[in-house]
């Protein structure tokens, strides 16, 4: 029997309160794509910080290849031969592509002779594994999926033997994310090992050999892909059974409510984000906007939600608003009737040092019900609807003075949906509703969305997950460099054509 | 999940950054062949124990609940406001233009006045940087820093060319009217065969800081405008998404830490030497920072630090006068105290919230 390239034994790690890690196994055949899916905060990242030596388990034993390894810091993991591909890279913009590949691994202190034999190994590595970069350009200038795959270069020049790929395909199109698999397959085919973390099912279906189950710090199970399925799997995370396809009836679509004509932006270097985009959205319909990050979506929204200005015309019920005003005018399309529950909820959505009180009146905090007085705000009262909120969309802890910071990613999304929901909006936009959110919220949240358009109301889908706007959408526009490439029908179209159309290749005609 | 408890972290740490301060003091003056015990006695029975030593260190305390206020007030909009001294100039002229040109009837309708004609200035002084860096990016480190001397030079300008009396040699207005000079913690406080704060400078202002310090609490915590600060304070682009203007706020917020820098002035100029005089503000404005720091900007902790501060600049004064311990030292005593207390906050913090965490898993 061939030894496991890596073997956990009885792994446990605990900060303060938080067994973030509970007594894990795991072991890892060399030539091996091993995935490891589990819901946000289940403890997928501690477990391969530790491995990577970034965190020191309070207990357990790191076998690699057989040998008891002990990994203290990151060093030693890369001198075992552990590489790490972060979801977030960490890589020098403004160096080229050798300069990062050798940062920290240069072989003395003059630059000439390091790059020389990087260049060298680098295009044996490309000749070997088909990773095609150009070793002269520089990271700023290369999309995302090339930029990932300076970062498996530089875990393969480091000579890696067990690769961990950190949610890897959240940054990626369909078809970058299918280039990836097919690099992940011929590393497989050399005999390399991969550990490949997600919260996707599809991907783990898709690529992995085995998979491990994580759900609140255990490993709840270990199988083989082929013998399980996404039903079984979504279960095993969430710990009881989960419906994947949104359950709704056909739209009922009223008279139009948010009508938008050629809406344009150009940002502050110049650069023309929005090139001209027209939709309307009726009354009881989900528009869904499909596109990969960075397409314009971000501006749209912002636009719409009037935190950044622009040029062309948004009516409201056939009413044009301002959208030439001087500076922020959230508050007045608050005013308007229109709901936001914005992309990055931690960056915009919440102030995470306020506590769920305060973050539930943001930018709702002029209303007169929160007034004691001219004067002074009526902090009780925010606190009472708070908790009333709370317990309608089942926020837990159910602690109106607890911290923004210290709900999970899936409570802190359910706190500004609630917030914006509750309003009662006519239009409400919402931007990547379910990024970073376990799979239970995913599915209470989906459905508040199908209840508010079945309540008439007017909804704004941007998402750059591709089933969920296929699963939620009454009708699905495609965005691309700014501009709209073109509207389909959730049931007319598939996702190779949505795909597409993402990438800038113009529909016919629907 | 809460790291340590929260009296841990407003009283614990900076207790433990003293304490350092302290020792570290103390070797100092070990190094220079003093007893720090002995020293160390000498400006608490100096600043503390006599109502003399006490006027002397509210006096100063005064000074560094307006600044350390103003500088508290910025920090919860997320900008630093170096310009506190600057601001207390202007607000200095405030309150000479106010005193020397108004005929004030009673030194209660004046000080109204003057606290007005203080807020007045001192705003207006930090308007400019406001407005530069809500309208332009100008960054208000660098422009309040810049103000500062311009404030020195305007001040010195006026008080040589413009407001300095005929014939008078030192650069100083004339003295204020009678009817404008405030009442003394002596005035207040004495009796007919006792008399306390004798000699001392401390005066009615120190009851507007105080007051300053409610408002200041009731302004962050229970106003809208507060709440608006501070959510600009923790995160602009979310500030921008619930439609709080990052200008207006940045502008509002920094006058008021100016109106509140110049507050000072009431008790330094009106209320201590009765005429602007050059160099009125003394440091305070810088003090305001550290004052700020160590009171982790919430007026409680701004009083406290405040009345710290106070003890160390009249303990210092007393170790002066009695012992051969330098002027210099005092001031490194006070710098290790901002040091310890503010710069290396992180220092004490994060052992401490290491230990609190060991026990914690030790009791689950």
């Amino acid at each position: 029997m061939t030894v496991p390239a890596i073997e956990l034994i009885g792994i446990s790690k605990a900060f303060g309160p938080v067994q973030a890690n509970k007594d894990i196994s795991i072991r890892v055949m060399p030539g091996t794509i091993h995935g490891i899916i589990g819901e946000n905060g289940a403890g997928k990242s501690t477990l391969m910080s530790i491995l990577y030596g970034f965190y020191k388990a309070d207990s357990g034993e790191v076998f690699i290849h057989g040998k008891k390894a002990r990994i203290t810091d990151s060093h030693s993991a890369i001198a075992a031969g552990i590489g790490m591909v972060f979801q977030h890279f960490k890589l020098v913009d403004n160096f080229t592509v050798l300069e990062n590949v050798i940062l920290g691994a240069e072989d003395g202190a003059p630059l000439r002779p390091s790059l020389a034999k990087a260049r060298r190994i680098l295009t044996e590595l490309e000749r070997e594994y088909e990773l095609h970069v150009d070793p002269d350009a520089l990271i700023s200038d290369l999309g995302v999926g090339k930029q990932q795959r300076v970062e498996i270069l530089k875990a393969l020049y480091r000579q890696a033997e067990v690769l961990i790929l950190d949610e890897p395909t959240g940054v990626l199109t369909p078809s970058e994310a299918d280039q990836l698999f097919r690099i992940l397959a011929r590393l497989r085919e050399e005999g390399k090992t991969i550990i490949f973390i997600t919260h996707k099912l599809r991907e783990i279906m898709e690529i992995t050999d085995t998979v491990s189950v994580m759900r609140r710090g255990e490993m709840t199970a270990t199988v083989r892909t082929e013998d399980t399925s996404p039903e079984q799997l979504a279960e095993l995370m969430v710990g009881r059974k989960v419906l994947l396809r949104v359950t709704k009836t056909p739209a009922r679509p009223g008279p139009p409510v948010l009508a938008v004509e050629d809406l344009r932006v150009t940002d502050s270097t110049g650069v023309e984000r929005l090139k001209g985009v027209s939709f309307t959205v009726h009354a009881g319909e989900v528009l869904g906007i499909a596109g990969v990050t960075g397409n314009g979506q971000s501006e749209l929204l912002e636009v719409l939600g009037g935190m950044q200005l622009a040029t062309g015309l948004i009516s409201l019920h056939g009413q044009p608003l301002d959208i030439s005003g001087k500076y922020a005018n959230g508050r007045a399309r608050r005013n308007d009737g229109i709901g936001h529950v914005p992309e990055d909820r931690q960056r915009r959505g919440l102030i995470l040092e306020f506590t769920a009180w305060e973050n539930m009146a943001f930018g709702y905090h002029h209303d007169p019900a929160y007034q004691t007085n001219r004067l002074l705000m009526n902090n009780a009262a925010m606190r009472r609807d708070t908790a009333a909120q709370m317990g309608r969309f089942d926020v837990r802890p159910p602690d109106p003075d607890l911290l923004a910071r210290n709900f999970s990613g899936g409570n802190q999304q359910k706190l500004v949906v609630a917030r914006e929901i509750e309003r009662n909006p006519d239009v409400l936009l919402i931007g990547q509703p379910t990024r970073g959110v376990d799979i239970g919220a995913i599915e209470f949240i989906h459905q508040q969305i199908i209840a508010l358009r079945d309540m008439g109301k007017a909804i704004l889908l941007v998402s750059v997950e591709l089933d969920e706007i296929m699963a939620l959408s009454d009708r699905i526009a495609v965005m691309c460099d700014g501009q709209i490439m073109g509207e389909r029908l959730p049931d007319a179209s598939d996702e190779t054509e949505l795909g597409l159309m993402m990438a800038g290749v113009k529909g016919k005609a629907a | 999940m809460q790291k340590m408890p929260a009296w841990a972290d407003a009283v614990l740490v900076p207790l433990i950054s003293l304490l350092l301060a302290a020792i570290l003091s103390a070797l100092v003056i070990i190094g220079i062949g003093e007893n720090p015990v002995a020293a160390f006695r000498l400006m608490v029975d100096g600043a503390l124990m006599r109502s003399a030593g006490w006027g002397y260190t509210l006096y100063y305390a005064t000074n560094f609940m307006f600044t350390g206020l103003a500088v508290a007030v910025a920090f919860h909009a997320r900008m630093f406001n170096i310009g506190g001294e600057g601001q207390a100039m202007l607000g200095g002229l405030g309150v000479a233009l106010a005193c020397l040109y108004i005929p004030w009837p009673h030194w209660s309708v004046s000080l109204i006045g003057t606290t007005l004609a203080a807020m007045l200035f001192g705003a207006a002084w930090a308007l400019i940087p406001a407005w530069l860096q809500a309208k332009r990016g100008s960054h208000i480190v660098i422009t309040t820093i810049m103000f500062n001397f311009i404030a020195a030079t305007l001040l010195n300008y006026l008080l040589v060319n413009v407001l300095r009396p005929k014939g008078a040699m030192d650069p100083a207005t004339a003295r204020f009217p009678e009817a404008t000079n405030l009442p003394t913690f002596r005035d207040m406080f004495s009796t007919a065969d006792n008399v306390l704060f004798r000699g001392t400078p401390a005066n009615v202002s120190f009851f507007i800081a105080v007051l300053a310090c409610v408002l200041v609490w009731l302004l962050i915590w229970r106003t809208r405008l507060g709440y608006e600060i501070r959510a600009f304070g923790r995160s602009e682009p979310a500030a921008l998404y619930a439609g709080i203007s990052p200008a207006r706020i940045t502008m509002i917020a920094l006058m008021i830490s100016g109106a509140l820098a110049g507050l000072m002035a009431v008790n330094t100029t009106q209320g201590e030497a009765e005429r602007l005089i050059l160099n009125s503000t003394e440091g305070a404005g810088f003090i305001g920072i550290a004052v700020a720091l160590m009171g982790r900007s919430h007026p409680l902790g701004v009083f406290l630090a405040a009345i710290l501060f106070g003890f160390l600049y009249q303990g210092g004064a007393e170790l002066a006068l009695w012992t051969t311990i330098p002027r210099e030292l005092i001031i490194v005593i006070q710098a290790l105290v901002i040091l310890f207390t503010g710069a290396l906050d992180n220092m004490v913090r994060m052992p401490l919230e290491r230990l609190f965490l060991a026990l914690r898993r030790k009791e689950s």
